[in-house]
Parts: structure tokens; C-alpha cells; sequence
């Protein structure tokens, strides 16, 4: 201890604390601040990068969702508009097959009567030409009965039992 | 582009040289171990020697030798002498002829003993008291010594080195050449050592001293691991210049609470606070004392026993001898190395946390 104080050297302490002090300040002003301020700067630069990464990895992640609801949703109105259209055509052939019938059912109705009037009108005819025909064949048939007086007279005898009084 | 190669290249002749300590310091003491005369006391020479290592000087030798005439030869340059004795005194220590004589300036006679500038008359006598102490006056002494020199070098070096990395980020984030190294013990600074210790709010002002002090204690550290036969954080006074530093900035940045805790201590009754009291303050000067005695006895203790494990090669002078010391300093060496890097960081570290300390805003604790 007492080597060591006897050795102290005031000089080499004065110069050591004005050359330290001065070493510091210039040190703080040409390196330790730009060099600090770089490296907080690049520092924060990282987490700002990282960060919007983050957020643009978030966006595209929403964006694949939306376009994936999109896509289900289209879907969804493709497969409702489909139906739509296959109830369209069902009603459409179910209608259409109604009133086929329908008409098919009126041209039969008339084909029916225009049948039924044809079929009575030609009865009818059939029946004028029975009657006529009928009414010649007793015209022949009663010429040919009296040309003969025996005859004649039987037929009237026979109408006459017809008769019932 | 060449000054980068420059720069490349010192830096790998400065590790170098770090690495190949333990050699190199051999071949200096072999050029004077050989010319040893045989009756000269080989044990106090290699005292001598480590004692002369470990204090500063007023030249800069390399090395010395004693050539046939019998006349000690130095290999070095003589550093500027500034003294306050009577108005300024600037001479060149090259006067004192290594301490062989005496230097006369302005009408006043200074004699060099044991690497101390005393007031002397004509013929350098110095007095001597019971103790074997100089009694002659001692002028104020602001020399530029060798330990100076080497704190200037150092400095301009850090300016050099941290200013070309400071302007390497201008351009591009990432650092360039040397910043490549030194980026991740500043970040390593910042992380570990002072937000941890200050606390993310405060650290910021302190950020420049504990950069500061770490690269100056480490490089300073390294230097005196090469054979230029400098060391600057053995002194005392160095490292009390530093260790005030500290306290200062630990005082001055002090808060309510911090002040509270020494006078007044919190959550104890009334007559420990005032027991108390002035033990806190006196742990507030015994903590950057523990950093300047503890800077300087290790430094020290890594020299005496480096040199000695040396020295101890010319004492054996046999075949085991060599080798094994010198496998012992390269080993030492090693370890050295890691104590100069060690010390630099526990530094920074008790630093920080004596900032901490004066910062902290919550008792919580206690």
C-alpha cells in the first residue's frame, strides 16, 4: 500500500481523465451515436419488415378465404339456379304435356260427335233407303199379290183378323 | 479499397503479436542474459527487471543491451518531460540519459530515481529517510510517459477504427470490414451488459461510457500482453481515473429514490436507518474503489507472473528448464489474454450496475 501510493503518478492520472473523458466525447459523437442509431434503425427496420410481412401473409390469407366464400357462394347459386332450371323444365313439360292432352281430348270429344252426328245422319239415310226401298219392294210385292183375286181377298181377310175390335 | 487491406492487416500483426507474446519477451531477456557478467546476481536482475516492467517511464525503450565496451545501450525514443515547478518546464527526457544523469533546465537540477523526477542539485544527490525513501521535492509532473503515449495511441486508434465503422453504415445496414467484429460485442453491450443492468428507459446516456471504457480497458489490456513492454491499466493511477469516472457519473445521475436508499433506507426501523446511512455511503465510494483495485491487481499479478515464469528460464539453465517455462508463459499467455478481455467486460459490467442502481425507480425490493 505504501509502494502503491508512493507510486502514484498525478500526471498520469491528470492525463488519463482528460484524455478518457475527451475519448468518450468524441468517441459519443463520431462512432457510438451513428453507430447506435444504425444499428436501432436497421433494427427496427427488421421488425417493421417482419411485421408487414405478417400483416400481408394475414391479408393474403383473407384474401384466399373471401375468394373461397366467393366461390362457395357462386356455387350455392349455381346449384339453386340449376334446380330452378330443372323445376322450369319439369313444370314446363308437366304443362305442355297437360294441355297436349287436353286439345288431344277435344279432337277426340270432336272426332267423337262429328262421328256420332255422321253415324246418325247415315242411319237416317239407311233408313230413308229402307223405307223407300221397303216401300217399293210392297209396291212390287203387293202388284205381284193382286194380280190375283184369291189373293186378293185372303190378304183383306187376314187384315181383317188383324183387326181387333 | 489499400486502406482497407492497411486496416486488414494491422489488425491480424496486432493478434499476432498478442499471441506470440511469451517469445518474444524471451528474446529480449536472452540478448541481456547472455552478456550478463557471471558475478552479477542473475535472481535481483529479473526482480529488477519486472519492477522497471511494471512502472511507467519517461522514454520509450524496446529493449536495452550492454555492448563490449561495457556501456548500457537502449533501443528506443525519449518522450517529452512536462514539469510545473517554477512556471512550465518542457524538456526531452533524453536529458536524463536513463536515469544516468542529471537534467538541468531553467536553472533547476532533476534526477530520475526509481522512475521519479526529484528536485536535485548539481551532482543529483537524493536523500534518503529511515525507510530508504526519497525526501528530496517532487515538481508536478505532467509528462508525456510512455503509459501516456500508449493511452493517445490507443485512443486515436478507437477513433480511427470506430468513426471508419460508424461511416461504414451511411450506405448500407449492415457493418463492413472491421465492424463486422466489433458489431456484435457493441450489441453484446447493449444486451447483455446495459439494458439488463440500467433498465430499458436509461440506458441510453450511459451507452457511450460503458462502450468507451470496455474497448479502451480491453485493447489497452491487449497491448500490454505484446512485447512493446507497455502496460497502462497497472497503474493505479489509470485506473482510478477511470474508477472516478464511474463514480462520478454513478453520483451525478442519482435519483430521489437512489439518495433515499443511502440516507434514509427504506423498511427499517429508525435507528438502523441511521446505521445504516453512513455505511451506504461509504459503499458508494468502496464500489468504484473495488473497480480501480480490482482493474489494477489483476493487470499486475498477470504481469509479475508472466515475467517471472520468464525469468524463471535463466535461473533453471538446463534442458527442462526452457521448455517448461516456456510452456508455462505461452499457457499463461493464453490465460491472460482472457483476463485482458475478462476484465475489460467486469468492468463495463460493475459499471452498468452501479448505474442501475442510481437509476432504479421502484423499491421494490427490501
Amino acid at each position: 500500500m505504501d509502494k502503491l501510493i508512493e507510486q502514484f503518478s498525478l500526471g498520469l492520472f491528470f492525463w488519463q481523465l482528460i484524455l478518457f473523458v475527451a475519448l468518450v466525447l468524441l468517441l459519443k459523437k463520431f462512432a457510438w451515436k451513428p453507430i447506435l442509431n444504425a444499428v436501432n434503425d436497421r433494427e427496427e427496420g427488421i421488425l417493421k419488415a417482419l411485421e408487414s410481412a405478417e400483416n400481408a401473409r394475414k391479408e393474403m390469407q383473407n384474401l384466399t378465404a373471401d375468394n373461397e366464400r366467393i366461390l362457395k357462394e357462386a356455387r350455392i347459386e349455381r346449384d339453386v339456379m340449376l334446380k330452378e332450371a330443372r323445376e322450369m323444365k319439369e313444370s314446363i313439360i308437366s304443362e305442355a304435356k297437360g294441355e297436349a292432352h287436353a286439345q288431344a281430348t277435344k279432337v277426340i270429344e270432336q272426332a267423337k260427335s262429328t262421328i256420332e252426328s255422321e253415324k246418325h245422319a247415315a242411319i237416317a239415310e239407311i233408313k230413308n233407303q229402307v223405307a223407300e226401298l221397303s216401300l217399293e219392294i210392297a209396291e212390287k210385292v203387293m202388284r205381284s199379290e193382286l194380280s190375283d183375286k184369291n189373293k186378293q181377298i185372303k190378304l183383306v181377310e187376314d187384315m181383317l183378323k188383324e183387326v181387333k175390335l | 479499397m489499400y486502406k482497407i487491406n492497411l486496416l486488414k492487416t494491422l489488425t491480424f500483426l496486432f493478434f499476432a503479436i498478442t499471441i506470440s507474446v511469451g517469445a518474444t519477451n524471451n528474446t529480449d531477456q536472452t540478448s541481456s542474459a547472455e552478456q550478463e557478467s557471471p558475478t552479477y546476481n542473475l535472481k535481483t536482475e529479473i526482480k529488477e527487471y519486472i519492477n522497471h516492467h511494471l512502472l511507467d517511464s519517461y522514454d520509450f525503450t524496446l529493449f536495452s543491451y550492454t555492448n563490449d565496451a561495457g556501456e548500457h545501450k537502449y533501443i528506443g525514443f525519449p518522450l517529452p518531460v512536462i514539469l510545473i515547478d517554477n512556471g512550465l518546464k518542457v524538456f526531452s527526457s533524453a536529458k536524463f540519459h536513463h536515469g544516468e544523469a542529471v537534467a538541468e533546465v531553467g536553472g533547476q537540477f532533476y534526477a530520475l530515481y526509481h522512475n521519479k523526477i526529484y528536485k536535485t542539485d548539481a551532482l543529483g544527490t537524493i536523500e534518503y529517510d529511515e525507510a530508504h525513501h526519497a525526501t528530496n521535492e517532487k515538481p508536478l509532473d505532467f509528462s508525456i510517459t510512455k503509459n501516456v503515449v500508449f493511452i493517445i495511441l490507443v485512443g486515436l486508434f478507437m477513433l480511427l477504427i470506430f468513426s471508419r465503422m460508424a461511416n461504414s453504415y451511411k450506405n448500407n445496414p449492415m457493418p463492413k470490414g472491421i465492424g463486422r467484429i466489433f458489431e456484435p460485442l457493441i450489441l453484446f453491450i447493449r444486451n447483455d451488459i446495459a439494458i439488463p443492468n440500467i433498465g430499458e428507459k436509461h440506458y441510453r446516456k450511459y451507452m457511450s461510457y460503458l462502450l468507451t471504457v470496455f474497448f479502451f480497458i480491453w485493447i489497452i489490456n491487449l497491448l500490454g500482453l505484446t512485447p512493446l513492454g507497455v502496460n497502462v491499466t497497472n497503474n493505479i493511477a489509470v485506473t482510478l481515473a477511470l474508477a472516478l469516472v464511474t463514480y462520478f457519473i454513478t453520483t451525478f445521475s442519482g435519483n430521489k429514490n437512489y439518495w433515499k436508499h443511502i440516507f434514509w433506507m427504506p423498511g427499517v426501523p429508525w435507528p438502523m436507518k441511521i446505521i445504516l446511512a453512513p455505511i451506504e455511503l461509504l459503499g458508494t465510494v468502496i464500489k468504484p474503489f473495488s473497480l480501480m483495485i480490482r482493474l489494477y491487481a489483476n493487470i499486475t499479478a498477470g504481469h509479475i507472473v508472466l515475467m517471472s515464469i520468464i525469468g524463471l528460464m535463466f535461473i533453471f539453465k538446463n534442458w527442462i528448464g526452457s521448455p517448461l517455462s516456456f510452456g508455462l508463459a505461452f499457457a499463461l499467455s493464453l490465460l491472460e489474454l482472457l483476463v485482458a478481455a475478462l476484465q475489460a467486460y467486469i468492468f463495463t459490467m460493475l459499471s452498468a450496475l452501479y448505474f442501475g442502481s442510481a437509476v432504479e425507480e421502484h423499491a421494490d425490493h427490501h
